[in-house]
């Protein structure tokens, strides 16, 4: 009963907002960008053991241009870091980043000089993967969270919010 | 410059897919001819060398293994080696034939993801997919061995962290068995294949003596014909009970660096059968008091035990003042930590000799005069890791 029987089989309701987070979601292009041990980790993920093609995501993206995920995999130096933020600054919008592993998420075992203390300091992060480097599952499971996060999202949000700002330090 | 044209100035990296991490390599081009190439590194410098200055003995093991992190207990070995050497430990045998088994293992996995990656800078993807197949076998006799796909912290000052597991002998066994024949497919996919010989034979050529003057080891020294290895120059670790050839190039070529890694995983084989037939009962740490933490089970029964383990855990171990130079033949080369003891708990001074950064100085004279297709081939034959080259 309802006004849903009275609709066509031809016709699909939907809203916007789901379909562009579906089609952004469902062929999401990584950034093919490695840093340190979590890139080889992050290669055995996209490689036939694991097979991130399973969640439409096996088209790397050497250019930032062309890609609109950006697993930061490994430790950030304070060399590296305006290298890293330029590249994201490159991204065309929308854009997620995961920061993959403790170097990326808070300088891991590296207290030191010469490590940035977490990569969320020069650009903004979505989803955190914990691990030294994390197993590839734990990689999947991450991608597979930052897909919810995208459906949760509206194309209005997104607008208002970009383009972020986030000053880095200088050096 | 010959031709009196302007030259380009070509930015290679450090955000780049072949270049195998963060190299930054600056090439000056005449058209597609390379007429000077620099490279520029530190974009992974990550201090480990002033952060061991800091940390107890024991607690450098972890760091080193994220130096090279394509072959971690190499780099395990190589510390441990040398801080054992300074406190005048003899470890067991059955020790030494476990870190033998396993070092072996990490060069096998080393050179698997060396081809693969190679290839794939060369044209052949699908090679990538093949041996990153295989990696995944030897990443679960980490896992067993230690708990850690990659970052095994395996060895420790005076033996291993836990005895070996009891399946140990049936998986390196299904390494033994399955690694021969995929490594025909691999051969069969590439070694005559008209492309791959094309792109690596007479590229990237370096003479004996071009090699010895840059001071380069491991394969890309072994290519151009110098026959030094440390496993057999200066045995450590028991190598010299071994039984094992080292291949030998002659052109010196990226071509011959591929048939020698090919080569050496064979030869790693056989030192892991050896290894695995050989492997004698005993303890898995050697016994020192207040050095090497006791077993657990006296941990939990003697007081004298338990103190020990309290104190070695929190207060570390002192080491007698001194220095001593340590190397090992890595998958890449001769790895060497040059240890300084002021007498305390903690390192003065830990100076590592990378492979990958004295090779890396090869890529200009190989380079130079080539084309930019050829750079990429020289990077991946060279066989980088960036992590190694800035520490």
């Amino acid at each position: 009963m309802g006004l849903e029987e009275n609709i066509p089989d031809s016709i699909i309701l939907t809203t916007v907002d789901y379909v562009v987070n579906w089609s952004r979601k469902s062929s999401m292009w990584p950034f093919g960008f490695g840093l340190a041990c979590c890139a080889i980790e992050m290669i055995a993920t996209f490689a036939a053991h694991f097979d991130l093609a399973r969640f439409g995501m096996e088209v790397m993206r050497p250019s930032p241009r062309q890609a609109d995920l950006m697993i930061v995999a490994g430790r950030v130096s304070n060399k590296m870091a305006p290298v890293v933020k330029r590249l994201y600054d490159q991204m065309p919008n929308p854009k997620w980043v995961i920061s993959m592993g403790a170097c990326a998420s808070c300088g891991g075992i590296f207290n030191n000089y010469a490590i940035l203390q977490g990569v969320d300091r020069i650009i903004p992060v979505d989803i955190y993967i914990p691990g030294c480097p994390p197993r590839p599952e734990q990689l999947i499971d991450g991608i597979v969270r930052l897909h919810k996060k995208v459906m949760t999202e509206s194309v209005k949000d997104k607008r208002e919010t970009q383009p972020q700002r986030i000053v880095s330090k200088k050096g | 410059m010959t031709t009196g044209a302007k030259t380009m100035t070509l930015n290679l990296g450090p955000q780049h897919p072949a270049t195998h991490g963060v190299l930054r390599v600056v090439l000056e081009l005449d058209g597609e001819t390379v007429l000077q190439a620099t490279s520029y590194l530190g974009y992974l410098h990550t201090g480990i060398e002033k952060n061991a200055e800091d940390k107890l003995y024991y607690k450098v093991i972890p760091m080193t293994d994220r130096m090279d992190y394509l072959a971690p207990m190499s780099n395990n070995l190589g510390y441990v080696l040398a801080v054992e050497k300074l406190l005048g430990i003899e470890v067991p045998e059955k020790v030494k034939y476990a870190r033998v088994l396993l070092t072996e293992l990490t060069r096998l996995n080393n050179h698997l993801v060396w081809l693969g990656t190679h290839a794939l800078d060369v044209g052949a993807m699908s090679m990538l997919l093949y041996t990153f197949r295989e990696r995944e076998l030897i990443l679960d006799i980490y896992e067993a061995v230690s708990g850690q796909r990659m970052m095994s912290s395996y060895f420790r000052i005076g033996g291993l962290a836990y005895d070996l597991p009891i399946d140990l002998d049936k998986k390196v066994k299904n390494v033994l068995k399955v690694l021969p024949e995929k490594m025909l497919e691999y051969e069969n996919l590439l070694t005559n294949n008209r492309i791959w010989i094309k792109r690596l034979t007479g590229v990237g050529t370096i003479t004996a003596q071009q090699a010895l003057d840059l001071s380069l080891t491991g394969p890309l020294l072994r290519s151009t014909g110098v026959n030094y290895d440390v496993r057999k120059a200066a045995p450590y670790s028991g190598y010299e009970k071994f039984d094992f050839d080292v291949p030998l190039g002659k052109n010196g070529d990226c071509y011959d660096r591929y048939l020698i890694r090919l080569e050496e995983m064979r030869q790693s084989l056989r030192i892991m059968k050896q290894a695995l037939n050989g492997m004698p009962e005993g303890p898995y740490r050697a016994h020192v008091p207040g050095v090497v933490l006791p077993p657990k089970q006296q941990v939990l029964t003697q007081m004298e035990a338990l103190i020990f383990h309290f104190k070695i855990i929190t207060d570390g171990f002192k080491v007698p003042a001194g220095s001593y130079y340590q190397a090992i033949e890595s998958p890449k080369g001769e790895l060497g930590f040059y240890m300084v003891s002021d007498g305390s708990n903690k390192p003065y001074r830990m100076r590592v000799r990378p492979p990958s950064f004295i090779n890396l100085q090869a890529l200009s004279p190989m380079v130079i005069g080539r084309l930019v297709s050829d750079v990429i081939t020289c990077i991946g034959s060279i066989d980088i890791v960036l992590g190694e080259v800035d520490r």
